[in-house]
């Protein structure tokens, strides 16, 4: 199994003629990824490689029983278009997009919220690189073939870290369950919580390796969660040691503006609930070996 | 992006929120004049400047006359103000806002912020104003009242009017206290704010609400529609290589070390520099270039780290992969062929087809120093570091 997707997965690609959503299309039907549908509104009739462009989301699920979405829309309108995915009915929807105003996610949550918990649909992102199941789905825009299929479930806010865990992990031998990038904004789709619960209760999901940064409360609600709940082994590595105060760093959601969202003080969190932190990024793949070794000893 | 005060009172002013009268002005005889102009017999002259903390710092002034106003600024103009929230390069004085000196009874605290855990706006109080929200939070907890805001309907009255009590505000300023907060609600959403603060807003001896000063800070993802937002961004108050950058679509941040970083991707930049650190250096920079890693914005980036004089050695690191390594790698080679550094350059690459970017790294003849993992990098730059350093200094002693 994976988390959120797999090879049952029916993709709908908003923002589909785009030309970096059609580059990263590409990329995923080269992948395996199945893609059914795309939406751009006044483009419905067209195709692109092949695959159907409606006008809006309702159509194309009506037309293709999509049910997994893949934003890549322009800031201004991204959040009229997750809203639209979760009114469709779509269950799980990325959003890449970097750059959507705070209030426009906060009316996002705020909206997800009429729909009922178990249709309500799943966002991760906004400003992220996806989510990956290795040898089964690539929803995002990550390189695939740095994924081996395998036990490790990664939960990261930055995108390129991820890819620096993914990368350190094949060259040890080490797969991936699920990779779900968080992505960098300070109002969020999913939480790391969010997707450690999903990975406890996923049965190929073995050890979490879990990527923070510098600002915002979710490194902390996570170590309180992985005290209280969780049975898997959790390392753990947090950029931004040397981050200064009150300053963004690049990610909108990277900045240092209360108690408890420094590097230091989320690494020290983290290691009274039990989570192995790796010290520097050069060793978050060994550091998920050694664990996994001992485990098996 | 961060405004002035005396804008954000104009701001605010337009939401229902009261503030002192005032006036702006570029030099010393403008603000005398300013000041006559307002009449009355005592004056406030403050320092705009985008930093909190100024009144320790000498930023603002109380003046009994127009010659003492002249003398206060006279002091102030052209001056660098250095807080805790400037760094210590400081923040120029070029424009100084007087107004009415007020007698007031009590100092509160206001605040209206993004809350990252409820992912609403959040209003934060206290009874303790005049302080900062940090000094607050340690000293008098049990002062601060906070509430937060539903998004689909606003703040209401009744949320309003609990924080007014819980401020003990005299009952006939509660209507006056409840206006104050929906008119900085008002404000913070439809403009896209981040933050508004007000501190303090003061009760005034002749009982009204004031507020004595005004921060706010917008949500740069957001400007494209708020023009008349974007219009009041004022560069003087930035550090100029951050300003060169942000034009440029770069994320730079330049900081205090010696070793200039150029990174793809923000979450991997943080890291870059905290291996620097850990190896025994200090990093001189955050610089994200994105995820493409394109030769052009290469180069852009080296341009950008070397107009930063104390940077002695730069490090590289590039996770490639759609963009392969061997295109990074020549991106790279470009970059310093065109424009060739005096420093140590460490480039360490990682992703797809690595080989073949090391590969093109050595063939170039370029004096490019390669690692492998991070950690090796930032230690051979480290080292190299401080073998440039030494030699500098031998080559000085010669």
């Amino acid at each position: 199994m994976s988390i959120y997707l797999d090879r049952s997965s029916r993709v709908v690609v908003q923002g589909i003629t785009g030309r970096m959503a059609q580059f990263h299309t590409k990329e995923m039907l080269d992948y395996g990824t199945n893609v059914v549908a795309g939406v751009v509104p006044g483009k419905g009739g067209e195709t692109v490689m092949g695959i159907p462009v409606f006008n809006t989301m309702k159509e194309a699920a009506a037309a293709t029983a999509c049910d997994t979405s893949l934003v890549f829309v322009p800031p201004p309108f991204a959040a009229d278009s997750i809203m639209e995915a979760a009114d469709a009915g779509v269950r799980y929807c990325v959003c890449i997009t970097d750059g959507i105003p705070a209030q426009d996610m906060i009316r996002v949550k705020r909206y997800m919220m009429r729909y009922p918990r178990e249709r309500r649909m799943v966002l991760t992102g906004p400003n992220c690189a996806g989510t990956i199941s290795p040898g089964k789905a690539l929803l995002g825009i990550m390189p695939g073939h740095i994924y081996l299929q395998g036990n490790v479930g990664i939960v990261s806010r930055s995108g390129t870290l991820g890819y620096e865990a993914a990368q350190q992990l094949k060259d040890r031998g080490i797969g991936i369950s699920t990779s779900v990038g968080i992505g960098g904004d300070p109002i969020n789709g999913s939480s790391f919580r969010d997707i450690l619960e999903r990975f406890e209760a996923d049965p190929d999901t073995h050890i979490i390796c879990m990527i923070g940064e510098i600002g915002g409360p979710q490194e902390a609600e996570a170590a309180a969660y992985i005290q209280e709940h969780m049975t898997k082994p959790v390392i753990a590595y947090i950029a931004g040691l040397t981050a200064p105060k009150g300053r963004t760093m690049g990610h909108a959601g990277a900045i240092i503006s209360a108690f408890g969202e420094s590097a230091s003080e989320k690494v020290e969190i983290l290691t009274a609930a039990g989570v192995t932190v790796a010290e520097n990024p050069s060793v978050i793949g060994e550091t998920v070996a050694r664990v996994l070794n001992k485990r098996a000893a | 992006m961060d405004i002035h005060e005396y804008q954000a009172k104009e701001i605010l002013a337009k939401f229902g929120v009261t503030v002192p009268a005032g006036a702006l002005a570029y030099s010393p005889e403008q603000a005398a004049y300013r000041a006559r102009e307002l009449g009355g017999e005592r004056w406030i002259v403050k320092a705009q400047v985008h930093a909190g903390g100024r009144g320790k710092a000498g930023g603002v002034k109380l003046c009994n006359s127009e010659h003492e106003i002249q003398e206060a600024t006279d002091a102030m103009f052209g001056r660098k103000i250095v807080t805790h929230q400037t760094g210590p390069e400081g923040k120029g004085i070029y424009r100084v806002y007087v107004e009415n000196a007020v007698d007031f009874t009590r100092e509160i605290y206001l605040g209206f912020v993004l809350d990252r855990s409820s992912q609403r706006v959040m209003i934060v109080a206290s009874s303790e104003g005049g302080m900062e929200i940090e000094e607050i939070s340690a000293s008098r907890p049990d002062s601060i009242a906070r509430s937060t805001v539903e998004p689909a309907v606003g703040l209401q009255e009744f949320q309003a009017r609990e924080i007014a009590y819980a401020l003990g505000i005299p009952p006939a300023l509660t209507q006056q206290m409840v206006r104050t907060l929906q008119g900085c609600y008002r404000a913070f959403r439809e403009l896209d704010a981040t933050m508004v603060e007000i501190n303090p807003l003061v009760v005034t001896a002749d009982n009204r609400i004031l507020a004595l000063d005004a921060k706010m800070t917008f949500d740069t993802n957001a400007l494209f529609r708020h023009p008349q937002i974007a219009e009041l961004r004022d560069k003087s108050q930035e550090d100029p290589r951050e300003s060169r950058a942000a034009d440029r679509g770069l994320a730079y941040i330049g900081l205090a070390g010696n070793i200039g970083c150029i990174v793809n991707g923000a979450g991997l930049a943080m890291a870059t520099m905290d291996t620097i650190k850990l190896a025994g250096g200090e990093p001189a920079n955050f610089l994200d270039i994105g995820g493409g890693a394109t030769p052009e914005r290469v180069a852009k980036a080296f341009r950008l780290v070397m107009s930063d004089q104390n940077v002695q050695a730069i490090l590289v690191n590039i996770f490639a992969g759609i963009n392969r390594c061997d295109w990074v790698a020549e991106g790279v080679v470009q970059a310093l062929t065109a424009n060739p550094v005096d420093v140590p350059v460490i480039v360490r690459l990682s992703g797809t087809n690595v080989e073949e970017g090391q590969k093109i790294l050595a063939k170039s003849g370029l004096p490019i120093i390669r690692a492998n993992t991070l950690m090796e990098a930032a230690e051979r730059a480290v080292t190299a570091w401080k073998n440039d350093r030494k030699q500098n200094t031998m080559m000085r002693a010669v």
